[in-house]
């Protein structure tokens, strides 16, 4: 009789005792503290009294998470440490790939990051509908006039609030060629739009197929045709007009558009002109964007038009200089005088609007920091006027560099990085892709402009 | 110590953390259990242990469910309420009609073929020489992930150019050249690429129906066999009046657990084509509505869609294994 009573009451009371024993242990183990090693190596030094003004920041943390991940990641960390330094602030950096559809995610559930890098400025736009994005303060707002140009200021600001210094930039006006074919076959780089047809049927009376293209990209396939697209849009029509056309004050399937199409269809609906070393048009739609410059080293295909970023997709052997294997040169404009450039970038965003982040916002907004990541960085350039294009070691983001810090050019935003998600990352590629396995150029414009949020 | 670990000894911590937990929850539970005795005391025993489950339901799948649903009646942003419009467009709109019609070949192809073959599969390897190895082969891709499915299937299809010395890389694509065909771009056409993607759904849910099957097969009394056998059945007639009525409950269970599989396949969908093409299905353009497309009341009416087909099914199938449970 005692033993049986007695037993299970004594080992409940032990579980008791046991679990609430475990709980207070774990508290008392909660507060692990990150420990700093940070070495002193890398340290360059830069003004610290920049910072005074946001008083003692020591021992404060900062946590900034982004879509940039290894190997890009190092850079950034790296051009992080001047500023730690000054003020002791700890930067914990945190990289996700899944970061564009996250990062909404922790807006929306109230668990944003203190700052974010932000590659579009629709996205820009949708974090600052959350309601949880904190205006810039006014230190990086008078960085921002001081080395931007003001279109830059103006794609993150939404309702007259302006949320964030831009951070790195691209260039997507370029065309990749290989110059020992144009030097062994007497080729010269075009000036105008003009002088690329020419140069296109030139190639063809050569027996080549000139260009090569690829817009396979897993669920977001068909976005380089967008850029071809807006590249067009912004040559034919002006800039004016392109900037209406992305903010929808004209129609997206207006005529102006459809010639846009049209004039990218002349290339690349063209079955004499592509798919170099890929196979006929509607390989476009399966060849991986990664892969789609790649015939050039194979001397199966004469041009891609791609970004400055898709140096990093050739081959390490591969040299990619004005003299090497591979290059790329500017997209001409309608005339040799007008230089629009289609582009794109990232911006930071804060969520909170502590003395440390304002202090890191305006740290990151400088020409200091611009220089200091530019020299440890690999196919990674900034639109900031102050950039030194020597601190830049590689040929390609030199190039980038020189077209974005030239006085006549026309800088604009990739269009569908604005536009409404529904457009922007979904109905566009969605259509532009049916479009190169066939689909007419305006059943395309009209289902995009159906698809455009009422 | 709940943010984001960085380094293994972190991961560690972390790991060893969430174990103590968990015996501390449980600890806490008993503790609560062990006070009381006596007949009323086994009730709150009873609901003590049921508390955790009770309530991980509620706050991981009821209330999740019920906002999907209230969802589902307001506009993109999910401020304005619009009523059925969402549901309206899932019916009226081409691209969701694409994706419905894909859906319907999915449910209506994958279960029956992959049962079929399985099916076919048991009966043919059964009592036959190197049974458990024939078995083993065709069970192996039930062993793989989705992704990794998928990816060993796009190179099946991977399309390369005739053209100078450009060799294939594909194996179908290869298969067709030796025959003296030109390589295809299989995933382009629509709806011929549905097919294509849902052949690998049918190779990856063979082997689940051939186990269960077989060992169905198995389980029918001998003494059945041999008075069929004495009265000279045919091997159609076996099949048709023995086996089948024999095994029936156990098709049934898999056929409609393929069924609510396929309902809900995603995962080949996005790593193959990623819904372009017109391959689009309920699952994947679910997602890509609300993470992508950023319309969360589009993407909480078809997650509703899917929840409201996929529950006639699962009633049938636990009525299934109900029955056949009580045989």
């Amino acid at each position: 009789m005692f033993g049986p009573t007695r037993s299970p009451r004594f080992r409940s009371a032990l579980a008791g005792t046991l679990g609430v024993g475990l709980v207070f242990g774990l508290a008392a183990c909660g507060g692990s503290d990150d420990s700093d090693d940070d070495s002193n190596t890398a340290a360059q030094s830069i003004d610290c009294a920049q910072f005074s003004s946001f008083g003692d920041l020591k021992g404060k943390t900062v946590s900034v998470y982004t879509g940039i991940v290894t190997p890009e990641d190092t850079a950034y960390k790296e051009s992080y440490k001047p500023f730690e330094q000054c003020t002791g602030v700890t930067i914990k950096y945190e990289g996700d790939k899944s970061f564009e559809t996250q990062i909404l995610v922790r807006a929306k559930a109230g668990n944003p990051p203190d700052l974010a890098i932000v590659p579009q400025p629709g996205l820009l736009k949708q974090l600052v509908a959350t309601g949880k994005a904190v205006e810039a303060p006014a230190e990086v707002a008078a960085n921002v006039d001081k080395f931007w140009d003001k279109n830059w200021k103006e794609y993150a600001t939404v309702d007259g609030k302006f949320y964030g210094a831009p951070s790195g930039a691209s260039v997507k006006s370029l065309v990749w060629y290989s110059p020992s074919e144009f030097k062994d076959a007497g080729y010269k780089v075009p000036t105008t739009l003009d002088e690329l047809k020419t140069l296109t049927d030139k190639m063809v009376a050569d027996k080549k197929k000139p260009w090569c293209a690829g817009i396979s990209s897993g669920e977001a396939t068909g976005w380089p045709l967008t850029d071809w697209h807006e590249d067009m849009m912004l040559r034919l029509s002006g800039p004016e007009t392109f900037d209406k056309w992305v903010n929808h004050e004209i129609p997206f399937n207006g005529p102006e558009s459809t010639a846009a199409l049209d004039a990218v269809g002349a290339y690349l609906k063209n079955p004499a002109y592509v798919n170099g070393g890929l196979g006929d048009v509607k390989s476009i739609a399966t060849t991986t964007f990664q892969d789609g410059g790649l015939p050039i080293l194979d001397g199966t295909c004469s041009l891609h038009r791609q970004a400055s970023f898709y140096a990093a997709n050739f081959p390490k052997d591969a040299k990619v200089a004005e003299d090497g294997d591979v290059f790329a040169f500017y997209l001409p404009g309608k005339t040799a005088t007008e230089k629009p450039v289609l582009g794109g970038g990232e911006f930071n965003v804060a969520f909170a609007d502590r003395p440390e982040v304002k202090a890191f916002q305006t740290y990151l907004s400088t020409d200091t920091w611009a220089n200091i990541k530019a020299k440890g960085s690999q196919g990674w350039v900034s639109a900031n006027k102050k950039l030194d294009p020597n601190n830049l070691s590689n040929p390609i983001d030199k190039l980038a560099a020189t077209i974005l810090l030239d006085p006549n050019t026309v800088f604009r935003f990739d269009g569908s990085d604005q536009m409404p998600a529904a457009v922007g990352s979904n109905a566009y590629w969605k259509q532009a892709t049916s479009w190169i396995t066939g689909q007419d150029t305006k059943t395309t414009v009209d289902n995009i402009e159906k698809a455009w949020p009422k | 110590m709940f943010d984001t670990a960085e380094t293994t000894a972190e991961k560690f911590t972390q790991m060893f953390a969430a174990i103590l937990l968990f015996a501390a929850v449980v600890g806490i539970i008993l503790f609560i259990a062990g006070r009381f005795g006596g007949r009323r005391g086994d009730k709150i025993v009873a609901y003590s242990y049921l508390a955790p489950t009770l309530i991980m339901l509620l706050v991981g799948l009821v209330y999740p469910g019920m906002r999907t649903i209230y969802q589902s009646f307001f506009d993109a942003a999910g401020s304005a309420f619009i009523g059925l419009d969402n549901y309206k467009t899932i019916f009226t709109d081409t691209d969701q009609l694409t994706v419905l019609r894909n859906t319907v070949f999915w449910v209506v192809v994958t279960p029956f073929v992959a049962t079929a073959v399985g099916l076919l599969y048991a009966i043919l390897v059964d009592k036959a020489k190197m049974e458990s190895f024939a078995k083993a082969l065709i069970f192996l891709p039930m062993a793989i992930s989705f992704v990794g499915a998928s990816i060993i299937w796009k190179f099946v299809y991977e399309f390369r150019p005739d053209q100078g010395n450009v060799k294939q890389i594909g194996l179908l694509n290869q298969v067709l050249v030796w025959l003296g065909g030109s390589p295809q771009q299989w995933l382009v056409d629509s709806p011929l690429n549905t097919f294509l993607l849902i052949v690998v759904m049918i190779w990856i849910q063979a082997g689940f129906a051939m186990t269960v099957l077989s060992a169905a097969i198995k389980a029918i009394p001998d003494d059945i066999i041999e008075a069929a056998r004495l009265d000279g059945v045919t091997p159609w007639g076996m099949f048709r009046f023995v086996t089948l009525p024999a095994i029936r409950p156990a098709v049934v269970v898999v056929l409609t657990t393929i069924g609510i599989g396929t309902l809900k396949v995603f995962d080949i969908v996005r790593t193959m084509t990623g819904g372009q093409f017109n391959t689009s299905v309920i699952a994947n353009e679910f997602y890509s509505q609300s993470f992508r497309s950023d319309n969360q009341g589009l993407g909480s009416a078809l997650a509703v869609l899917l929840f409201v087909l996929v529950i006639p099914i699962v009633a049938y199938n636990i009525r299934q294994i109900r029955s056949s449970e009580a045989l």
